[in-house]
């Protein structure tokens, strides 16, 4: 019997994991709940899929074996509550929810309920970040001195933007829709920071939320953070997240497509000389059984799906992992007020 | 039928599209920031033999046209196979405005036309009306140019497989022969599926252009599966990413590829004169065997 998925809001996420949770073998998309008529009146006709506007009949009705929670940030704690306390595998879009209680109240219910729990923080599923983390955590670099994460690019660029990215109520802005990546992408490579020394958020372009997050950090080992992000960068094609990592025995660049590591001398590891190397996304990258825009969005899904199927409650980016960023995006809020 | 020339010019490199190098996706960027540049060697690409270019619809891509236009005994027999959509056009828009706006905002002269074209009243329910209006908006700039092929990217055709919009394929196939008197071409990472999902909904000898390279980069289903089905299935394929961004020496990359049975035609992007003739013996060389 194959696994019945229904997913929360049909914008340019829900529509991306209905394709790749329903191109999966033994899986199909069953229901969708949008509020969106439109859209919805599209996949009922032509898709044939089970259509909904309240997420509570969803759930009671539909008989899901997993949901998946693509809706404004605003909206998750509620949708992701109610489908837990009845029993329904959940996976939500990123950030988990905007407030580090709720996020960790959430966690808890998961574990309480042995519910598989995930969050999309889909870096965490990119070859290159992944073999970073491995070097890191192998000592490749010594003690971890600093770390650097920074992500640019194009959401707003002009003083019009009307969805609801703009709208700090429904959890838009720069800081908990794009820079909530970063974070916890730093958080994987290097683990949470303690505290939060300084922080800046700017207002660029935006009416309500910011378009420009920068932050200091120091952690437990006394090591330092750099946060940087911007999203009304117009001269990147789409999002670019870089993240640069010191530590006493060399440093790491590493981006989605290219990780270059720089060992100091004797430090050779592995297949890593001393001085520059460069590894490709071609050659980390697991490949996918099935490809959208990137392996990292199918991957994420399979890992999703594979957890069910294993009954293994925490996979990667778990609930619990997703709360220690809620916590920094706060202690970040805190930082700047 | 359309012809498709074995060898196929692409236009990753004008664009600032790089698999491998944020860096070199940006110095291409600047290389190629006026379209001068990019029509320079679009004329080297020529002079050498090439006659199709392959080619995203850019915004940029109007410029060349025009270029194209103004000098049209000179390039009477350039071929365009145009590429749609760009797709970050559409979804930074879906960021900016959201999808109802980006829907007005693209199609050709936004809610006017669709209302004189009286395909309101189905707009809602329509997807295939919705598909003609943006294939048209997509297609004004070539106006006047051979166009005998129009590739969907494979963003939207992997879309539309995973929600099993077969349909679709279909629909876009048969309006292009009717409004354009083009042929259908599919972009696509998952092979193999979608040919199971052409033959489904009747699409015949369909072409296809994926990635398909020694190392098995992005080729869903794996090396061996997509060799199963160029042997075995009736297509035109067209293979793109062969050097695979750059992870496989070029030699040893374009020997592979034109060793297996089934593909068609090699689609590749070079800026400068030396590489672009450098694959070009190499594939012909390869072929020759």
């Amino acid at each position: 019997m194959g696994l019945r998925v229904g997913i929360i809001g049909t914008g340019k996420m829900g529509l991306s994991h209905f394709s790749i949770v329903n191109a999966m073998p033994d899986t199909a998309v069953v229901a969708v709940c949008d509020t969106s008529r439109y859209v919805l009146s599209v996949l009922s006709k032509y898709v044939g899929v089970e259509t909904f506007t309240s997420h509570e009949e969803m759930i009671d009705k539909a008989n899901l074996d997993a949901l998946i929670v693509a809706t404004p940030s605003s909206t998750h704690f509620e949708y992701a509550r109610y489908a837990l306390e009845r029993g329904v595998h959940l996976f939500v879009e990123k950030p988990l929810t905007l407030s580090p209680s709720e996020s960790g109240s959430l966690s808890k219910l998961a574990l309480e309920r042995k519910r598989v729990n995930q969050v999309g923080f889909h870096n965490r599923f990119i070859g290159t970040f992944q073999e970073a983390q491995r070097l890191i955590r192998a000592g490749a670099l010594g003690t971890v001195s600093n770390i650097h994460g920074s992500a640019f690019g194009q959401v707003v660029i002009k003083e019009q933007n009307r969805t609801w990215r703009a709208k700090r109520s429904e959890g838009g802005g720069c800081l908990h829709d794009y820079a909530s990546h970063v974070i916890d992408l730093m958080n994987f490579l290097v683990g949470p920071p303690k505290q939060v020394q300084g922080a800046s958020l700017q207002t660029i372009f935006s009416q309500d939320v910011e378009d420009a997050v920068s932050a200091v950090f120091s952690y437990e080992n006394g090591a330092a953070g750099i946060l940087e992000t911007n999203w009304s960068d117009e001269t990147y094609r789409k999002m670019s997240t870089t993240v640069t990592v010191h530590g006493t025995k060399g440093k790491l660049v590493v981006d989605r497509q290219e990780l270059k590591v720089y060992l100091r001398e004797g430090t050779a590891f592995e297949g890593y000389a001393e001085g520059w190397n460069s590894r490709y996304i071609t050659s980390l990258q697991k490949p996918v059984g099935f490809y959208l825009r990137g392996e990292e969005y199918s991957a994420q899904i399979e890992a999703f799906l594979q957890a069910i199927r294993a009954g293994n409650a925490s996979p990667e980016n778990s609930f619990a992992s997703a709360y220690e960023t809620d916590r920094v995006v706060d202690l970040i809020l805190k930082a700047s007020a | 039928m359309a012809t498709i020339d074995p060898i196929l010019f692409g236009d990753n490199q004008f664009f600032g599209v790089n698999h491998m190098s944020e860096e070199k996706a940006r110095q291409q960027l600047m290389k190629f920031k006026d379209t001068a540049a990019i029509v320079e060697v679009l004329d080297q690409a020529f002079d050498m033999g090439i006659r199709t270019f392959m080619c995203t619809t850019h915004d940029r891509i109007g410029e060349i046209c025009d270029h194209m236009r103004a000098h049209r005994e000179r390039y009477k027999d350039f071929v365009y196979f145009p590429c749609m959509p760009y797709a970050h056009k559409y979804a930074n828009s879906v960021s900016q405005v959201g999808v109802m706006e980006t829907i007005q905002r693209f199609s050709t002269g936004g809610v006017v036309s669709t209302v004189l074209r009286g395909a309101v009243g189905t707009f809602n329910r329509d997807i295939y009306a919705l598909m003609k209006l943006l294939v048209d908006s997509e297609m004004k700039r070539f106006q006047g140019l051979n166009t005998p092929v129009i590739f969907v990217q494979n963003v939207v055709t992997d879309l539309l497989l995973g929600l099993k919009l077969y349909p679709v394929f279909a629909e876009f196939h048969s309006y292009l022969k009717e409004r354009y008197d083009a042929e259908a071409g599919f972009i696509t990472m998952n092979l193999p599926l979608l040919l199971d999902a052409l033959a489904a909904v009747g699409v015949e000898n369909p072409i296809v252009c994926a990635n398909i390279n020694k190392i098995g980069f992005r080729m869903s289903g794996g090396v061996d599966a997509y060799r199963d089905v160029l042997q075995t299935r009736k297509c035109r394929a067209i293979a793109m990413s062969v050097l695979a961004s750059g992870a496989i020496p070029p030699k040893e990359a374009i020997d592979w590829v034109c060793g297996l049975p089934g593909v068609q035609s090699i689609v590749f992007g070079a800026s400068s004169p030396g590489n672009i003739r450098q694959t070009q013996e190499l594939i012909q060389r390869a072929w020759a065997r």
